[in-house]
């Protein structure tokens, strides 16, 4: 992570645009004065964000940790210890759409080899349009396995359900976030079990 | 005060004690890496685990509070089996490079695993290898080697309050760095250096230059700035290869200030005079001692003695300065000064010219000003006690009047020049409020404020706004002056100034006088001293004065004589001679004492010995050679001087480069490579 910043082609300049500018002051007045350095992690990733949104890469340049290590008054290794140590905040450019395939134990058991090799091809063919990280749990093993792109997270992936995913988006499609063979929340496959008299006491749709 | 029982030793200790200090107290060594005892707590490297009864598992004693009752014990074998362990594990990563590391035999992890390691590893897979950082030129890293205590992060942020150290990423991938390969821009950047337990950060200037148990170490005292750090100089067959800080509570603490640790080591090799100089028509030529002798005594012969001046320079010992002015008074001359810069020091008070308030008792300040003074780079140790005050002190408040400098701690800018102490004393200024309600306030006065036309007057409104402000009271005494130049107070204590009627530096260099002594002075305006005046100049490094000198005598460098050095606060310190004068060199107070035989009016000591006698018994503050007493005044008359003549002017910025500062530091490679690399980007620099 950090020793790839070093060979980037880090940009000279960062500011933050009108509409990060906007969120700001609300970040901070979450919380305490004198307690602005807290709002590191928000302002990151607003950074992040912000680059995603004008570059189509989101990434975090070392100008913008030194822009941000100025607002909130800390010194810029303080900003640099917090944006290399969640795997999160990326220190190189990523392509538009960030694959985070989860490769940890639950999801591995489930198959994410194969949604990992269907991102992996993705991203050699076109790699201006999809880039892939493993990471650690997701946080979503019960739909295991699954896959995060930029925001949403992608359950119950196999290696066709991955392609199909990835082909609607490098269509331009917005697939809906969340299981892909239907499966509402993390309830069991093919419907409830028990409690079925609550499914239409909470008036769900799916 | 808590009473406790460690491995068997009953000891009461204060509450706020750790188990690791108490354990200090009751003698009992504890191994450790990452607690040092004037940095916070980090408690990460584990090898202080002690055995505490009714808990579960061993505790890392640094971190631990002590409880009354507690019985620990730090030298069992259950704790001695979870140093081992944690030794292995420090030492999973670390390379066997022990035969080519600088830290070999000065080396804590090297030293602990005598006792804790074991005979080999059981690790078989990858060691990491983690890239080099750049720091500058004066700190070289071999990064795999570190152990990830953080004392280096934790110095920079706290004791010298440049935060520019820390630990990026996580976990396998963790690193100490910069994370920019930029140049540390502290003044005390070499201390992490010593603190680093392992040989993760050595010294650049040093990397290879030689095993520790080689070196012969001699105590000596730091000159390059007027605290008067406590240094130990390493020697190995006459040549000086290193500088360390030595402690000191009252002055340095455990720290030293980058130029006093690198400046001379390479400094005092380059642009020496090794033999004595002599301008015949226009040009220098060798000569020997008698020669030079003869063309000076030859100049004086029929010159009136208020024809001949002398001025001493920043780096001089008392000795040579006292023999000097023996001399002149022998010769009939009352043109002496000390203050080659022109400041307007009053001598005829000691607490005029003093850092009063004594540099432990910035401890007790509550409320400072200063006046004129870069105190980060005039004094960087004194100024990381202050800093260190501040940290303590939540209600500490800091006022600056003169060029807005950063001190590391926040100050409240009142002005650029006079015109601010003068709101001050109207009370129209905020800061005043902030001066009256403090308990122990106190200001520093600077050179910058003093070297100028209106020194003295600057000098009588410090005192009066340190009267007008309570600082000076039977229990208290919070007028400091801060000195930059080593031989400075040492000067005035001697009264090395102008005797009655006497000429100051400035009316000697303007031609005052048809002969004129320099001793060590370098930092004067040579060229505007008249043709037809008579230059002699006694010093070690071919710098500003012997360039325009007629007759060079060589001297020796602070660390090549025994010398008594007096530092800002008013301490007279002793420095023993690490080693020998180039070539023909001599120390100072045997050339005068020669010159003086020579001219027929021989110097009443033949041995240095002697001549302390004679400087103790005409200056009796010289006979307590270490001591430091703390004034406080019932007389608050001030200097002469009068507050209303001060001139519009803003103060001279303070010590624009803080690396090449006096003719050593100037002579010295190590010094230009900070200037280029680390005060290059220095705004002041452009100015």
């Amino acid at each position: 992570m950090s020793a790839d910043a070093k060979h980037v082609d880090q940009p000279t300049e960062f500011m933050f645009d009108a509409v990060s500018e906007a969120a700001i002051p609300a970040i901070i007045a979450t919380y305490p004065p004198g307690r602005q350095a807290s709002a590191a992690m928000p302002l990151l990733d607003l950074a992040q964000r912000q680059m995603a949104r004008l570059t189509g890469h989101a990434w975090v340049p070392r100008v913008a940790m030194d822009v941000i290590a100025a607002r909130l008054g800390v010194a810029p290794i303080r900003i640099y210890e917090v944006a290399t140590f969640y795997t999160m905040f990326h220190l190189a450019p990523v392509a538009r759409h960030h694959l985070q395939v989860c490769t940890t134990t639950p999801c591995w058991l489930r198959g994410s080899d194969a949604v990992h090799q269907a991102c992996k091809a993705a991203a050699q063919a076109n790699p201006d349009l999809f880039s892939v990280e493993e990471m650690e749990c997701l946080g979503a093993c019960v739909n295991a396995p699954v896959l995060m792109i930029n925001d949403d997270l992608y359950e119950d992936l196999d290696g066709a359900r991955t392609e199909a995913l990835l082909e609607a988006v490098k269509q331009g499609e917005a697939p809906p976030a969340g299981s892909r063979i239907g499966r509402r929340g993390s309830a069991p496959e093919g419907g409830p079990t028990s409690l079925f008299m609550l499914d239409a006491a909470d008036g769900a749709t799916s | 005060m808590a009473k406790v029982t460690i491995d068997g030793i009953e000891i009461e200790v204060p509450n706020s004690y750790s188990v690791l200090q108490a354990a200090e107290a009751a003698g009992r060594e504890i191994p450790r890496f990452c607690y040092h005892e004037r940095l916070s707590v980090a408690g990460n490297c584990r090898m202080c685990l002690v055995e505490i009864e009714k808990m579960p598992k061993p505790v890392a004693s640094c971190g631990q509070p002590v409880g009354d009752g507690m019985v620990i014990y730090t030298d069992n074998e259950k704790i001695r089996a979870a140093r081992r362990n944690v030794m292995e594990l420090l030492l999973i990563n670390h390379p066997l490079d022990c035969p080519i590391c600088d830290q070999g035999g000065e080396c804590d992890l090297q030293d602990e695993a005598v006792g804790y390691g074991r005979g080999h590893s059981r690790y078989e897979e990858h060691k990491r290898a983690v890239s080099d950082k750049y720091l500058g030129p004066l700190v070289k890293t071999v990064m795999t080697r570190c152990i990830h205590c953080t004392r280096c992060v934790r110095f920079l942020a706290e004791v010298a309050g440049v935060p520019e150290l820390g630990g990026v990423s996580r976990g396998e991938t963790m690193e100490i760095t910069n994370y920019v390969e930029r140049a540390l821009s502290s003044e005390l950047s070499g201390n992490i250096v010593d603190i680093c337990p392992v040989g993760a950060l050595t010294s650049k200037p040093y990397a290879f230059v030689a095993r520790t148990w080689e070196l012969s170490k001699t105590d000596s005292i730091d000159v390059l700035d007027a605290v008067g750090a406590n240094i130990r100089v390493d020697t190995k067959g006459g040549t000086v290869l290193r500088i360390l800080p030595r402690r000191h509570d009252g002055v340095n603490e455990d720290w030293l200030a980058d130029k006093g640790r690198h400046a001379p080591v390479d400094g005092i090799k380059y642009r020496r005079l090794d033999r004595p100089w002599l301008r015949v028509n226009g040009a220098l030529r060798e000569a020997g001692w008698d020669e030079a002798f003869a063309a000076i005594a030859d100049r004086m012969r029929g010159m009136a003695g208020s024809r001949i001046g002398a001025i001493a320079g920043d780096l001089c010992d008392v000795e040579s300065m006292f023999a000097l002015k023996r001399l002149m008074n022998a010769l009939g001359s009352d043109h002496l000064d000390c203050r080659q810069d022109g400041a307007a020091l009053d001598a005829s008070r000691r607490d005029y010219y003093l850092f009063n308030t004594t540099i432990a008792g910035i401890d007790e300040i509550d409320a400072l000003l200063v006046i004129g003074a870069d105190i980060r780079r005039e004094a960087p140790v004194l100024n990381a006690r202050i800093r260190r005050r501040w940290m303590d002190l939540p209600s500490f408040e800091a006022g600056l009047i003169g060029a807005p400098v950063d001190l590391t701690y926040p100050t409240t800018w009142l002005g650029d020049g006079p015109a601010a102490l003068m709101a001050l004393l109207n009370g129209a200024h905020d800061f005043a409020k902030v001066l009256e309600g403090a308990k122990y306030p106190a200001l520093i006065v600077g050179q910058s404020a003093l070297a100028r036309a209106d020194g003295a007057a600057v000098l009588a409104a410090c005192w009066q706004v340190a009267r007008q402000f309570n600082m000076i009271r039977p229990d208290w005494h919070g007028f400091n002056v801060l000195h930059r130049a080593a031989a400075r107070v040492g000067g005035l204590d001697i009264g090395f100034v102008p005797q009655s009627g006497g000429l100051d530096a400035r009316a000697m260099l303007a031609g005052g006088v048809d002969m004129l002594w320099l001793l060590g002075a370098d930092e004067i305006d040579a060229k505007a001293i008249p043709a037809q005046c008579f230059v002699v100049y006694q010093g070690h490094h071919g710098d500003a004065g012997a360039a325009r000198a007629d007759v060079i005598l060589p001297g020796a460098s602070y660390l090549e004589k025994p010398g008594l050095y007096v530092n800002t606060e008013g301490r007279v310190q002793a420095a023993a001679q690490a080693c020998f004068p180039p070539g023909d060199a001599r120390e100072d107070w045997t050339i005068l004492r020669a010159f003086s035989d020579h001219l027929g009016h021989r110097l009443g000591f033949d041995d240095l010995a002697g001549l302390r006698a004679h400087l103790s018994e005409s200056y009796p503050v010289f006979s307590d050679i270490g001591g430091c007493r703390r004034l406080a005044s019932l007389d608050v008359t001030g200097p002469a001087g009068d507050p209303a003549s001060m001139s519009g002017e803003a103060f001279a910025r303070p010590m624009p480069v803080y690396y090449q500062t006096d003719p050593i530091s100037r002579a010295s490679p190590t010094m230009a490579r900070c200037v280029a690399e680390i005060a290059a980007p220095m705004p002041a620099a452009a100015e």
